[in-house]
């Protein structure tokens, strides 16, 4: 695959265009640098809000015609909003590409923000909220982020607290919409059979217009570091006992984020099945848990490391803890094999090489690389990790998976509620 | 303006006869190929004629359990040999199981497809069924069955289906069966169903991606040519009578905020002949864009929903159709309101002109995205081959979908899209508890 496009238009907006004829389909994504990272206590959830709020249509297009736009051609549209970004795409017959310019370059800046939208979004949000309350790993992880992180805005769920949700206002919604949603602050990524200075120079036409906004406020509540562990316990009625740790960890832009990567891979595998993980070996095997999983992923300010295992009915919460701190400490103790290395690096490969066969993969990829530092990221993440040694990922373990530094969480059955329940 | 593009566009983008190869092995297994160099990805997907429908009805669970031990161990690999090998190459390998079908298959780079392949030929071929792994495998099963138990979106379809099946029906029981047959199953009874059902009769294996369909045709000769095991037909499925009433079951499970519903009766299977125009009507109901119609009163007039939708799942055996929505406990009768307001809307008045052409244009605009992956590409191969639609059903696809007319569409409604005999199942919160 050829080298992408890359530029700036000179109010600020970031293009980046990759070619790809594998099949004639194409995939447009603006992605903005805004998430539940740029929230403030009251606004939590704010957004994921708006992102709702950009289906609702502009003066020029409504809400139906733009469905109506992008359905009549058999694309496929969606929007999704993290802690560090907020993406848009459409995926469509590629000479049909520019239909999703005219869209996202209107929405852009013409975004309704229709007092009776907002009310009925409302309440279709706290439904999608409540969907996730149905979930006790889902409560769980929220009680860990907040336990996690007492200053930084990590500290609450993508989604937002329900008093929130229930408050914010239209006007709120239209402040944030108009502080973020800039060019300035935005990435167009297009990826898929076109040619990338035709499309270039209608970029410019749609997009080249609209005038750069100030720029956003910086996040500027860094978290300390923890003074010790925390705990949270919960119980109800749902019968399956989970256990999560997390330990903070540093930021994409740390030299260490490919140690920890690589120490991620050691522990749980970088492939879709990790049935020879340690982490699989060492609790499912062994019938403590009959899952478990790592994670760490890149973002933008300081995160989290985190584990999280299900619990064999009959074992307990505490063996499983153990049983990972084991690992914790192997991990830092001894140096990983060189067969283990190997393994490791070519489940990236093969990853690598699995999400780049879509045009939407691709186009997602380099936006969210582009948003954390160098939309080259996925391109030289092989030749970082393979730098990697077996020191550099004892040093990580034994620097970051500390007990100081970590949350643990449990949920655990109120058996007799449960049992109550049952026919 | 509209965006040309630099490269020479023929007619040629979907699978068809011009570049997938159908090739019988001597044993009954038909294998579809299709080659694609775009990227160094294989994927592998097949299908053999064995499924929960096959189970004696106190060993519900018993097909799916088996499918799940099949990787655990053969005659000349152990679980760990076989993971370990799979895994180093960052490839996937996995057996699963469905009402009349266990599926298999798997993804790997080119240069590893000798070893997925032959791997793959083993755990079909021997698997042994360690006793330590049974037992560690059905405590697994059993805690997914415990957890399960408690989600409501699960437990509502479940309800519902038992509402609208016969209890010798295997629609009325999940394929995972329930927590006391799981409990009761052994070693031998796996290894028996085994024997008796998993053969090469009459399965097919579609491989996409990567590969030479030469060099593949002998690698899956060599690894699965020689396999005679038996397969039995399913038993006669029992009669599944029409409804001609309402009937309702609610279950509340502590502990739970949101509720979820499900409302539908019998549908229709693959082969019937309103199948393309229960489709497209589908389509319109309960699918397009966030929802269909469904989507548009009940989340974006209403407010009620994170989601609302309807399906239907015409397969081997006639599905249900059904809508299903997640809503706060206290709007579940308001949003089975407008369901029903919707279903009946669809029967009673034709859907508009306008409407009937952008589903058609959807669907039939959407081929080309549908079959961009490997995935997708062998899933619609699987669907031609099992559903005997001919390898050039894609092509003839649009032409079905752009002949289905307003009448059609309100004539299937009718048909299936059932206002005052139905079922209606609901999972939430414990009201008494909670």
């Amino acid at each position: 695959m050829t080298d992408p496009l890359y530029t700036h238009l000179d109010n600020g907006l970031t293009v980046i265009l990759q070619r790809a004829t594998h099949a004639p389909v194409a995939s447009f994504w603006v992605t903005y640098r805004v998430g539940s990272r740029n929230e403030r206590s009251g606004e939590t959830g704010i957004s994921h809000f708006v992102e709702h709020l950009l289906f609702k249509g502009t003066p020029q297009f409504s809400a139906r015609a733009l469905k109506r736009a992008i359905e009549r051609e058999g694309g496929t549209w969606n929007g999704m909003t993290g802690m560090d970004a907020t993406k848009y795409y459409a995926t469509l017959p590629a000479e049909r590409l520019d239909l999703a310019l005219r869209i996202e370059s209107d929405r852009m800046v013409n975004a309704r923000f229709d007092a009776a939208d907002v009310q009925s979004e409302r309440t279709v949000i706290i439904a999608e909220r409540e969907g996730h309350e149905n979930s006790p790993g889902w409560r769980l992880g929220e009680e860990m982020r907040a336990l996690a992180f007492r200053v930084h805005p990590y500290h609450h769920a993508i989604i937002g607290d329900k008093a929130d949700l229930r408050t914010i206002t239209r006007d709120q919604l239209y402040r944030h919409y108009q502080t973020y949603y800039a060019p300035n602050n935005a990435i167009v990524v297009a990826s898929g059979d076109f040619a990338p200075d035709v499309l270039l120079a209608r970029i410019a036409d749609l997009f080249g217009v609209i005038p750069a906004a100030a720029p956003p406020p910086p996040v500027t509540r860094a978290e300390p570091p923890m003074a010790g562990e925390r705990r949270v316990h919960l119980t109800g009625p749902d019968p399956t006992a989970f256990v999560h740790m997390a330990y903070r960890t540093p930021s994409v832009s740390d030299p260490d984020y490919y140690s920890l990567t690589m120490l991620d891979a050691i522990l749980d595998g970088a492939s879709a099945q990790h049935r020879s993980s340690r982490l699989y070996q060492a609790l499912v095997e062994t019938e403590l848990a009959t899952a478990v999983s790592s994670s760490y992923g890149a973002s933008l300010d300081p995160y989290l490391f985190s584990f999280s295992a299900t619990v064999r009915d009959g074992e307990s919460p505490a063996d499983i803890e153990a049983a990972l701190q084991r690992e914790i400490e192997r991990v830092a103790g001894e140096p990983v094999a060189e067969r283990e290395m190997a393994k490791a690096l070519k489940q990236v490969q093969a990853q690598i090489a699995y999400v780049t066969e879509t045009v939407g993969g691709q186009a997602s990829r380099l936006g969210t690389a582009e948003i954390l530092g160098d939309y080259r990221m996925l391109d030289n993440l092989l030749a970082r990790l393979q730098a990697v040694t077996a020191a550099d990922i004892q040093r990580v373990a034994a620097t970051y998976l500390v007990p100081t530094q970590r949350v643990i969480g449990w949920y655990t059955p109120q058996a007799a509620a449960w049992e109550r329940s049952r026919p | 303006m509209s965006l040309e593009s630099p490269t020479p566009r023929g007619s040629v983008l979907l699978p068809g006869p011009h570049d997938v190869t159908r090739h019988r092995l001597p044993n009954g297994m038909t294998v579809l190929v299709r080659e694609n160099w775009t990227s160094q990805a294989v994927v592998l997907r097949g299908i053999l004629r064995v499924g929960s429908a096959h189970e004696p009805r106190d060993a519900a669970g018993l097909a799916q359990f088996t499918a799940s031990l099949v990787t655990r161990g053969t005659a000349r690999r152990s679980f760990a040999d076989i993971a370990e090998s799979i895994e180093s190459v960052g490839a996937t390998l996995g057996v699963g199981c469905g009402y009349f079908l266990t599926t298999f298959g798997g993804k790997c780079l080119h240069d590893d497809l000798p070893l997925l392949i032959d791997t793959l030929g083993d755990v079909l071929q021997r698997p042994t069924f360690p006793p330590e792994h049974v037992s560690r495998v059905r405590d697994q099963i059993l805690n997914s069955l415990r957890q399960r138990e408690a989600n409501t979106g699960i437990v509502a379809y479940q309800t519902f289906a038992r509402l609208i099946y016969p209890p010798d029906h295997p629609f009325a029981r999940s394929v995972s069966g329930s927590r006391d047959s799981v409990a009761n199953l052994t070693r031998d009874d796996l290894a028996a169903f085994y024997i008796a059902h998993y053969g090469p009769r009459d399965s097919i294996l579609v491989v996409a991606g990567a590969v030479q369909t030469e060099a593949v045709l002998v690698l899956l000769e060599a690894a699965l040519g020689g396999w005679q095991g038996a397969t039995r037909p399913a038993p006669g499925l029992p009669a599944v009578p029409n409804l001609s009433d309402i009937r309702q079951e609610t279950v509340g499970l502590p502990g739970k905020t949101q509720s979820d519903l499900v409302l539908g009766a019998p549908g229709l299977d693959r082969a019937h002949a309103d199948y393309v125009p229960m489709w497209v009507a589908n389509s319109i109901l309960g699918q397009m864009g966030i929802g269909g119609r469904l989507g548009e009163r009940v989340r974006e007039q209403a407010g009620l929903a994170y989601y609302a939708r309807s399906t239907f799942d015409a397969g081997l055996g006639a599905g249900p159709w059904y809508a299903r929505a997640g809503v706060n406990p206290a709007n579940v009768e308001r949003a089975v309101g407008l369901i029903l307001d919707e279903m009946r809307r669809m029967r009673d008045q034709p859907v508009a002109a306008w409407e009937l052409a952008d589903v058609q244009a959807y669907l039939t605009g959407s081929l080309p995205l549908d079959v961009e992956t490997n995935e997708s590409v062998a899933s619609e191969l699987m669907d031609i081959e099992l559903y005997g639609l001919g390898l050039d059903y894609l092509y003839r696809l649009p032409g079905l979908i752009n002949a289905v007319t307003l009448a059609d569409v309100q004539a299937v409604a009718r048909r299936w899209m059932t206002p005052d005999a139905y079922a209606l199942a609901v999972a939430g919160p414990d009201m008494v508890t909670g």
